[in-house]
């Protein structure tokens, strides 16, 4: 049976890990390389590494982590943050990620999608929405607008037609992200995500909000997400992917469990 | 050698990094039939459009494979890799594959049991059926997890080494003397993968 899937994300800066999943015994910042492969050994699904710096002067440094972090990491590994060209999406391939995540690049210029895809593959490119409801609008959910810049600028697109466009131009999977539910630990924006969910055939990652287990098992229940990122949550009582996926298998959500 | 052939479908630094990591010494990314004939064992990656296997052809690596295939040298499919060892697939129906297996690759369907079906086929799913004679599936216990991203897959036949469900079963894997394929990434799927490669350069 095809599982849903818990990425474990990692906000990387200048080579370090400065938020984001952590273990209680760490409490300050970590080494990519090192918290990635804790995180595939205790189950994760997959990796995500966010560069939240995303700086021109920063890349040398991000193809470095990318590189030793994926050595050796034989789980799916995505890296995302910064990325404006083929060109840049292809040095991150070398140096080992699978899918690149791509957000204002992509909303700038969609042609983006397509161009990464061709030489790897649609599976490869994962858009990433950053999404907010619409207060006070007649459908909040489905007026809700993508924005871009880490969240910074508003773009006047609707969340659920731009992941559609993104589909047909040719994304592997979209990352959508609650603006509204992250940081908040009350749980995903299940509405939002479902409404995504139902729009594109490809598969939808809910991000934003993840405080216990429960949510998880609603996002994939209620939010019909194939796959959720955890971020922060391992901050706050779940000590690891092994710990938070047995809770939400439990639930009855179909899990890899590892051994 | 072992050679890992780039036809420029997709990424090879996993599947070379994941051969290396298991210990094998001498892994060639290449493109030349002289290399394939030379190599001690064959590995077809591949992920993307089955279009892309036309340049299989164009090389002349069809004809290598075939005699590559006859003289016992161990080789492995992945992924579009594996579909190429069929008759073809509904997704680029001008370019043939190599029909070392017969059937021909179709997509998942729109609807299964009733129910909308999503394409692709992302995710983590469980090998099922599988062969006890395999011996690229040596040690691989029913249930276990693999890592997949297709929206092609091959019918289920006689050469089939195991089945996934999803839309109905498909063959995971498929084994018939020195060549063998997986629709799964295993250089993806944490130590079943790992194990699945361990098996094919043990051989």
């Amino acid at each position: 049976m095809l599982t849903k899937r818990i990425i474990a994300c990692l906000d990387v800066r200048a080579g370090r890990v400065v938020k984001g999943i952590q273990f209680v015994d760490i409490v300050d910042a970590g080494d990519p390389a090192e918290l990635a492969h804790r995180h595939a050994a205790a189950g994760a699904d997959e990796i995500v590494l966010l560069d939240i710096t995303a700086t021109h002067e920063g890349r040398g440094t991000l193809l470095d982590t990318v590189k030793r972090t994926a050595a050796n990491l034989f789980v799916p590994f995505t890296v995302g943050g910064g990325i404006r060209s083929a060109e840049e999406a292809a040095a991150v391939f070398d140096a080992g990620a699978d899918k690149v995540s791509i957000n204002s690049a992509a909303i700038a210029r969609p042609e983006l999608i397509g161009e990464i895809g061709s030489s790897f593959g649609a599976q490869a490119v994962i858009v990433a929405i950053d999404a907010r409801r619409v207060k006070g609008a007649s459908d909040p959910v489905g007026e809700a607008e993508v924005y871009v810049s880490g969240g910074r600028k508003p773009t006047g697109r609707r969340v659920v037609e731009w992941a559609r466009e993104a589909e047909q131009r040719g994304a592997g999977e979209i990352l959508l992200t609650s603006m509204d539910c992250d940081g908040t630990r009350d749980g995903f924006d299940c509405e939002l995500t479902r409404r995504v969910s139902e729009a594109v055939q490809i598969p939808v990652i809910a991000s934003g909000g993840a405080g216990n287990a429960r949510h998880f098992a609603e996002v994939f229940k209620a939010g019909k997400a194939d796959a959720a990122l955890a971020a922060s949550i391992f901050h706050f009582g779940i000590t690891d992917s092994r710990a938070l996926k047995a809770e939400v298998a439990a639930a009855g959500v179909p899990m890899r469990l590892p051994c | 050698m072992i050679a890992v052939i780039d036809y420029k479908a997709g990424n090879l630094t996993s599947v070379v990094k994941a051969l290396r990591y298991l210990g094998a010494q001498d892994v060639v990314v290449t493109q030349s039939p002289e290399d394939v004939r030379r190599a001690d064992k064959v590995v077809l990656p591949g992920v993307g459009h089955f279009q892309a296997t036309q340049l299989l052809h164009d090389l002349c690596l069809t004809k290598t494979t075939r005699e590559a295939a006859a003289k016992g040298t161990p080789f492995l499919g992945i992924c579009v890799g594996l579909q190429w060892l069929y008759e073809g697939s509904t997704e680029a129906p001008e370019t043939p594959g190599l029909a070392h297996f017969a059937g021909a690759c179709e997509r998942f369907p729109a609807m299964f049991d009733g129910d909308e079906l999503k394409s692709p086929h992302v995710g983590w799913n469980s090998l099922e059926d599988i062969r006890p004679d395999s011996r690229l599936l040596a040690g691989v216990a029913p249930g276990s997890f693999v890592y997949y991203t297709h929206s092609w897959r091959a019918p289920v036949s006689a050469d089939t080494a195991a089945t996934t469900n999803y839309g109905g079963a498909f063959t995971a894997a498929v084994e018939r003397g020195n060549v063998m394929g997986v629709q799964f990434h295993p250089e993806k799927s944490a130590e079943t993968g790992l194990r699945v490669l361990k098996n094919f350069l043990e051989l």
